[in-house]
């Protein structure tokens, strides 16, 4: 049957890592805010006063979600913010208090995290960039080896954003329980996707945001356990406990509440549906596509993410490809990264460049379906034999 | 991001493939920075570019680049060929984005490469040596990164 569905161009959108749509449900909230709440948190009157309630209401959602206590939450404008909150502001404290200057860090952080430690390098910060294995896992053992007696801050992500592989956080959190240094993760990646809880991690700081999990763009959150103590990095207002003032962005904390509660009830059920079309994603390319080979580890990594290598292809090519057929992926080669290098995380865990070139993130998500899984398979065959017929590597190869 | 026409000439490139007998080859870019390109002449006795083919290992603007070049060429004297410039090459194709660039540079450093490889062979002179190519694709990254 040729409908006139079967004519329009399918859309398949495969980049849930990069940010996703925002739910009915969390819409539906948001604009109950705009339309009913007009006050500010911080007033005193009732208007105030009931935008207060919501905003407090949204913490205990977010608090309960990584099991915290909700004094422990402080919202922010982006998970970026966040991380830079946690490090610059753990840095600052600690320098001023005479703890010491030296970071502990991996080489396959979100630049948000390894940024913010090349500009504190700069004020005279140490750091130390910690390496990861073929499979982009950071060691505990090699924490424990860093570890100095002047080390005030070990930042290590949940899991990683390109290859998905996820960290032993709870282990290096055992180790830094008899140590000065405050420990902070950037789960961004990981919230709503695995269980999270800041107890059972072990860590002091942790860094959430909402446009991964079906929020809105703009809203984060830090945690910070009861104790941890940073140097603002704004001032202008006593908003959330000082740390991070500014009138609340409340619509988009509520937004992010529901959010993260709605990922978490549905988490069971959800990440053993992705894993399963993640693996079928997998193994189908790997099966069916010569000199394909999946990046990060095969079992440790976050239930929506499939990373693989084409080789021979540059994968900037293969995205603009797959977009003509209605997909949406992104790729760790330098053309696609901003810059001439291609992924720090691939570089990291020791791939040849033409490997980290022809890299390919594909992220899942809520309306993924296993039909979408056996298109882009179908697709990705095509493509990938177009580009290697015109590949002077492939060429090579076949000589 | 692209132009319409650095779209079509990725989707729809231009004189893709090898040519048996081609009687000047060059090849030029690294894997480094994920770009190489292979450009296959056969030169008539009388200096034009009869036929031309070419295969390339990059991104959208380095595939458009090089199937640009190859339809620029196409019918063209070897003279004529060595005043092509990069951005020549980015203008036929309505710009390039800034960060592309370099792709037109390798297209226009596979042309000369593969002229050069026309002089070795033929002895004949085109008045053109190694220090004409560009060699933009062996830049500095930690500088370039630094930006």
């Amino acid at each position: 049957m040729l409908g006139r569905g079967s004519l329009s161009m399918k859309k398949i959108y495969l980049d849930h890592g990069a940010t996703t749509p925002v739910s009915s449900e969390v819409l539906d909230a948001m604009i109950d805010i705009y339309k009913q709440e007009a006050g500010n948190p911080s007033s005193v009157h009732q208007f105030g006063r009931s935008a207060k309630k919501h905003l407090e209401a949204a913490r205990v959602k977010v608090a309960n979600a990584i099991g915290a206590d909700p004094k422990e939450i402080i919202f922010t404008g982006s998970g970026t913010e966040a991380d830079n909150m946690a490090v610059i502001g753990t840095a600052r404290l600690k320098a001023k208090q005479g703890k010491g200057k030296h970071i502990i860090t991996s080489s396959i952080e979100h630049h948000a995290v390894l940024d913010t430690c090349k500009a504190l390098a700069k004020e005279g910060f140490e750091i130390t960039y910690l390496p990861v294995d073929e499979f982009g896992v950071v060691s505990a053992a090699d924490v424990r080896e860093a570890l100095r007696p002047d080390t005030i801050l070990v930042t290590i992500m949940h899991a990683n954003n390109e290859v998905g592989t996820i960290q032993p956080i709870a282990e290096i959190g055992q180790i830094l329980k008899e140590h000065q240094a405050v420990f902070h993760t950037d789960a961004v990646q990981t919230v709503g996707k695995v269980p999270v809880d800041v107890n059972e991690l072990q860590v002091d700081m942790l860094t959430v945001s909402a446009h991964k999990i079906y929020g809105p763009k703009g809203v984060g959150a830090l945690y910070m356990r009861k104790g941890i103590r940073i140097e603002p990095l704004m001032y202008g207002g006593g908003q959330e406990r000082k740390i991070r003032p500014s009138t609340e962005n409340l619509a988009g904390i509520v937004g992010f509440a529901v959010a993260i509660e709605k990922a978490v009830e549905e988490l069971a059920v959800e990440k053993q549906r992705l894993e399963t079309l993640r693996d079928k994603l997998i193994d189908d390319i790997l099966q069916t596509i010569p000199e394909t080979k999946l990046n990060g580890h095969p079992t440790e990594r976050l239930p929506h993410n499939a990373n693989v290598s084409f080789e021979y292809i540059e994968g900037e090519s293969l995205i603009l490809s797959l977009d003509m057929k209605g997909i949406a992926v992104s790729s760790g080669s330098a053309c696609t990264s901003g810059s001439l290098d291609p992924s720090h995380v691939l570089m990291a865990m020791g791939l040849s460049h033409q490997t980290a070139h022809g890299s390919l993130r594909m992220t899942l998500g809520k309306a993924t379906t296993e039909e979408d899984i056996d298109y882009v398979v179908s697709v990705l065959k095509d493509v990938a034999a177009r580009l290697r017929e015109m590949s002077p590597v492939w060429e090579q190869r076949n000589k | 991001m692209y132009t319409e026409k650095v779209m079509d000439h990725f989707t729809n490139p231009r004189n893709v493939g090898e040519l048996a007998d081609a009687n000047a080859i060059g090849e030029v870019g690294n894997m480094k920075c994920g770009d190489i390109m292979k450009l296959y002449l056969k030169i008539s006795d009388d200096g034009v570019i009869e036929d031309v083919k070419f295969k390339t290992f990059g991104c959208g603007a380095a595939i458009a680049t090089s199937s640009m070049s190859t339809e620029l060429i196409k019918g063209k004297t070897v003279e004529e060929c060595l005043k092509l410039t990069n951005n020549a090459i980015a203008e036929a194709l309505d710009g390039l984005p800034p960060v592309k660039m370099h792709c037109s540079v390798l297209a226009e450093d596979a042309l000369k490469s593969a002229l050069l490889d026309y002089q070795k062979k033929t002895g004949k002179d085109l008045s053109i040596s190694e220090a004409d190519l560009n060699n933009d694709h062996d830049h500095d990254h930690d500088e370039a990164d630094e930006e």
